[in-house]
């Protein structure tokens, strides 16, 4: 198959399994086989068109013009493949664990959960290979869109207010700065093709470059660049698998990816570098970066502080961009799948303990390491993945990270990133420390005051023994174990991840 | 006979009007009508061939030549509104058979057909004609038969709707014809072709300027330009949701044609953005005009009263693009006119088909609605999201291009106002939408199902939204033309 249909196979799969899911929402079982049972497909399809990128290849094809020289168009390129094989790679580990949650749960309305979520799937795919900002506007609207329902799938009072929060910072951000950001870019280039060296070098002063890389970086709300962070804490109302793939990899990850991809093809490395527009971004991210990991550390709810985590991390990617140098941006898309391998698995267990137990305050989650070791032990990994510590994957992205902050002679955000990896360890490590060491907190009749649910499994039951061990279903159990095991393996093949990127950086 | 298109194309409607009264029986005035409607569209769609590469059909009447006969006169401009008058008229009769679709009583159905083609007669002249008293007559025609047929809506306030539409209208028209006659005394002549040629030589008195301001006046009442808007959320909300559909697609956009002709085509662009700055008054009326329409809509407890005050802001959107007197902005204004057609027509529609199925047009009743109607409700959350102007439907097409005449003139503030605007076009749509789709239907509602009849004519509109947000050669190609001849440009 030519590099192009294996491309356009790889985003329409996930449209394909949505068809698939809507059509057998009347049997459940059907439903979950074919869920699981699709969402490798992409995946594939991306696997096979890894070697024409790297060996240089850039596919590209056009679908329709919209007005004279404005099309919807896609081009693959090295950065996004890498994302759209991060989204769809997790997708396949994700849509295991979400059948076992949404079923352990007993979650009504599952037909469309699963539904949206493969159409925001397939949205991240056009995203990642869109070739202009007109497509790439395109899919981050309806990657928008298509995640509102997940959202507020709860459906009660607090569901919907988060969710018109969501919506609506999403979409006034998007509506007013980034598409303002692109129609000015028109304005000026009276083009929007993704152009290796960028295509407003010449086109514009200093001062409008500022302004247009400000609309373009708050325009991409997914970004959660501060103040306009706030929806992202709100999203925790969804359930586990949403926050997990979506608001830990996929929807946020799309919109540094937009910042990414618009510094390094519509500005151009070159021209922020001589220019220099971009130093204020680089301030926003790193304050953004201190600040979220700082309110991380106040927050007792656990999926509230990973939210922080998270908006802490993609400063790290928006810190990159800025920077503008071969490293940071090496950096800053290494990031994309480290991060992701560490906090989707954080996310998983989350939903674990979530399960399991109904804790969501970090408090009671003390002593909790001995009923669940799997869970507990993924989320030591996928922590130490997130500060940046080796042997994770997560030690890579920051090491470009920093060495790019020298290149660029911005010595202060060496000190940034090294702060905010140890407020890293301050948010995250306790959680693993308490869960294995604490003892467990009683309440006034001596008891446990967490109550494992009586459906727990109990992996040692499968060898016939009983034990102690009080872990979620299965599937739920693998999914996480295998991420966690992907934040590791990214430790020691970082180096295809680099070769993939370095193209870009030239 | 194909020489002879220009006078079919108003005869045709003219003439099957009375016709329906003769023939009663309401199934055979439906048919007749649907096969006059689709025979207007296909006499439309041969004029925009032969005028679509820049071309000018002249048509005398009685082989009086102009300046003493009546000319109609059909350029790359009136084909294109031509063309959207009886694109909406006959995808709108489809929808239309049936009282209980339209909800028009009984034994008047034959009352409502021709009525409906009569204001369609009137349209299209206005659109084809090339004298200027002639525009007037036309504009009366469609003026009578839409406060009848909005007089037809089953609540008895759609009486006082149309009296007070009546009253508006009448005043507009008195306007008009005052203009119309003061240029006359001014040039000596009504043909408008004839009147460019004159009104040069007559500029420096001020007769001419006179008339310019009572015709802009009056076509703006027509047009509902804030804060001559008040007539419009009443008309629209109170006529049964066909008639809605129809005028909310074609009165307006109609109005909006012969100030184009008035300010561009007769006085120049030159004299009027030049001399006079007509759109130091334009501008800020039209931006005040998209954010009191959308805020108005914002609050409204109709569901009917909610579509008609976007309607406001569409239009100021549409006269903004006039007043950026831009090759760009007039793009996107012409566009609009075709674009908001589309999804207001189609918006209108799908009310219909929501009165009829829950016997009720609040918003507070649509609790659930898209649960069980979910292919109605997927149709107005595309028609919704095109008014905000999300990309992939035709809204979005109309905002880029104003968007990028702003730009162009450095009027950064217009352009941030222009996208702001569009987000309250999300409260207004979203309200909605989050009630039909993530609220449990209220204990014993009744939802009746919609039959396939009105289904069809409200997807054939909702899909051209869609359709034309990705295609544009037609609609923002013509356009372009067609500013272009307005300004005298080349494309």
């Amino acid at each position: 198959m030519s590099p192009t249909t294996l491309a356009v196979l790889a985003m329409l799969a996930p449209v394909a399994a949505s068809l698939g899911i809507l059509a057998l929402g009347r049997w459940p079982k059907a439903r979950s086989a074919w869920t699981i049972g699709t969402s490798p497909v992409g995946f594939i399809f991306l696997l096979l068109l890894y070697p024409h990128i790297t060996g240089g290849g850039r596919p590209a094809f056009e679908l329709l013009e919209i007005l004279p020289g404005l099309s919807v168009a896609f081009e693959v390129e090295p950065l996004g493949l890498l994302y759209a094989m991060v989204a769809s790679g997790l997708w396949i580990l994700t849509s295991i664990y979400a059948v076992g949650y949404m079923k352990h749960q007993e979650e009504p309305r599952q037909t469309g959960f699963f539904f949206f979520f493969a159409i925001a799937i397939g949205a991240a795919m056009g995203v990642a290979f869109s070739g202009n900002l007109l497509t790439l506007f395109l899919f981050y609207e309806l990657l928008t869109l298509s995640t509102f329902p997940l959202v507020t799938h709860r459906r009660n009072d607090y569901a919907m207010r988060a969710g018109r929060v969501y919506l609506g910072l999403l979409i006034f951000t998007s509506v007013c700065f980034l598409l303002t950001a692109i129609i000015w870019t028109w304005h000026l280039t009276g083009t929007l093709d993704f152009t290796p060296g960028g295509i407003l070098a010449g086109k514009a002063e200093g001062p409008v470059l500022a302004v247009l890389l400000g609309l373009f970086a708050f325009g991409s709300g997914k970004a959660a660049l501060m103040p306009l962070h706030r929806w992202l804490p709100r999203a925790m109302v969804a359930p586990a698998p949403v926050s997990a793939l979506l608001h830990a990899v996929a929807v946020v990850k799309a919109g540094v990816f937009t910042v990414l991809k618009v510094v390094v093809y519509i500005f151009g490395l070159e021209t922020l570098q001589s220019t220099g527009v971009s130093i204020w971004l680089m301030y926003v991210a790193a304050f953004t970066v201190l600040t979220a990991s700082v309110i991380a550390v106040t927050q007792p709810n656990l999926k509230a502080r990973l939210a922080y985590s998270t908006i802490s991390q993609l400063g790290y990617i928006v810190l990159g961009a800025a920077m503008a140098t071969s490293a940071s941006v090496v950096g800053a898309g290494l990031h994309i799948a480290t991060h992701a391998f560490g906090k989707i698995t954080l996310f998983f267990c989350a939903g674990a303990i979530y399960a399991v137990t109904h804790a969501i305050e970090i408090p009671d989650m003390d002593g909790i390491g001995k009923r669940m070791p799997f869970t507990m032990g993924a989320f030591g990994i996928a922590s130490v993945s997130i500060i940046g510590l080796p042997p994770m994957g997560g030690s890579w992205s920051k090491w470009w990270l920093l060495t790019g902050a020298l290149d660029a002679h911005q010595p202060i955000f060496v000190a940034v990133l090294l702060i905010s990896s140890l407020l890293s360890i301050a948010y995250l490590m306790p959680i693993v420390a308490r869960a294995f060491f604490a003892a467990p907190k009683l309440d006034d009749d001596g008891r446990e005051r967490v109550h494992y649910d009586a459906k727990a499994f109990d992996p040692s039951r499968l060898w016939g023994d009983e034990s102690a061990i009080k872990e979620a279903p299965l599937p739920m159990v693998l999914a996480l174990c295998l991420t966690a095991l992907g934040a590791l393996v990214l430790f020691f093949c970082a180096d295809e991840v680099v070769a993939l990127l370095s193209p870009i950086a030239q | 006979m194909s020489q002879h298109l220009p006078a079919l194309q108003v005869i045709v409607p003219l003439l099957a009007a009375p016709l329906c009264l003769l023939l009663r029986k309401p199934s055979l005035t439906r048919i007749f009508a649907q096969a006059v409607a689709w025979t207007c569209l296909a006499i439309a769609g041969l004029l925009l061939a032969q005028v679509h590469d820049g071309g000018v059909i002249s048509y005398v009447f009685g082989g009086w030549t102009a300046p003493w006969g009546i000319e109609y006169r059909v350029d790359v401009l009136n084909a294109y509104v031509l063309v959207i008058v009886s694109v909406i008229g006959a995808v709108v009769l489809l929808f239309g058979p049936g009282s209980a679709g339209t909800r028009i009583p009984p034994g008047r159905e034959h009352l409502f057909h021709a009525l409906l083609l009569l204001a369609m007669a009137g349209l299209l002249g206005i659109a084809i004609t090339g004298d200027l008293f002639n525009v007037f007559v036309f504009l009366e025609i469609l003026s009578l038969s839409s406060y009848a047929l909005i007089a037809m809506g089953y609540r008895r306030r759609a009486l006082t709707a149309a009296y007070s539409y009546l009253i508006m209208g009448t005043i507009a028209g008195t306007f008009i014809l005052l203009g119309i006659g003061l240029l006359y005394q001014a040039t000596g002549t009504l043909n408008m072709a004839d009147m460019v040629d004159r009104l040069p030589a007559a500029l420096h008195t001020r007769t001419p300027i006179l008339a310019l301001g009572l015709l802009t006046v009056g076509l703006c009442i027509k047009l509902a330009v804030f804060p001559l808007h008040h007539w419009l959320p009443n008309a629209y909300a109170e006529a049964p949701s066909v008639v809605s559909a129809f005028l909310a697609a074609t009165a307006t956009k109609v109005s909006y044609y012969v100030l184009l002709r008035v300010l561009f085509g007769i006085f120049g662009v030159a004299f009027v953005f030049g001399t006079l700055r007509i759109d130091m008054v334009l501008i800020p009326l039209a931006v005040v005009a998209m954010f009191v329409g959308s805020i108005a809509a914002i609050y409204q407890t109709d569901l009917k009263r909610v579509l008609a005050f976007s309607s406001v802001a569409q239009v100021g959107y549409m006269t903004l693009g006039l007043g950026f007197a831009s090759l760009n902005g007039l793009t996107g204004g012409l566009v609009h006119l075709f674009n908001h057609a589309l999804m207001k027509g189609g918006l209108f529609l799908v009310v219909g088909c929501i009165t009829l199925s829950i016997d009720s047009a609040r918003v507070q009743d649509l609790k659930g609605f898209g649960k069980r109607h979910r292919w109605i409700m997927v149709a107005f959350l595309i028609g919704g999201l095109s008014l905000v102007g999300v990309p992939g439907t035709v809204g979005f097409i109309s905002k880029w291009y104003l968007v990028l005449a702003a730009l162009e003139k450095g009027w950064y503030l217009v352009a941030a106002l222009i996208v702001l605007s569009s987000l309250l076009a999300l409260i207004y749509i979203w309200r909605i939408v989050e009630l039909a789709w993530f609220h449990e239907p209220a204990e014993g509602a009744q939802m009746k199902s919609v039959p396939v009849h009105m289904l069809v004519p409200t997807w054939m509109l909702i899909g051209a939204t869609v359709v034309f947000g990705l295609t544009t050669d037609l609609t923002a190609g013509v356009a372009r033309q067609a500013a272009a001849l307005l300004l005298g440009v080349s494309p």
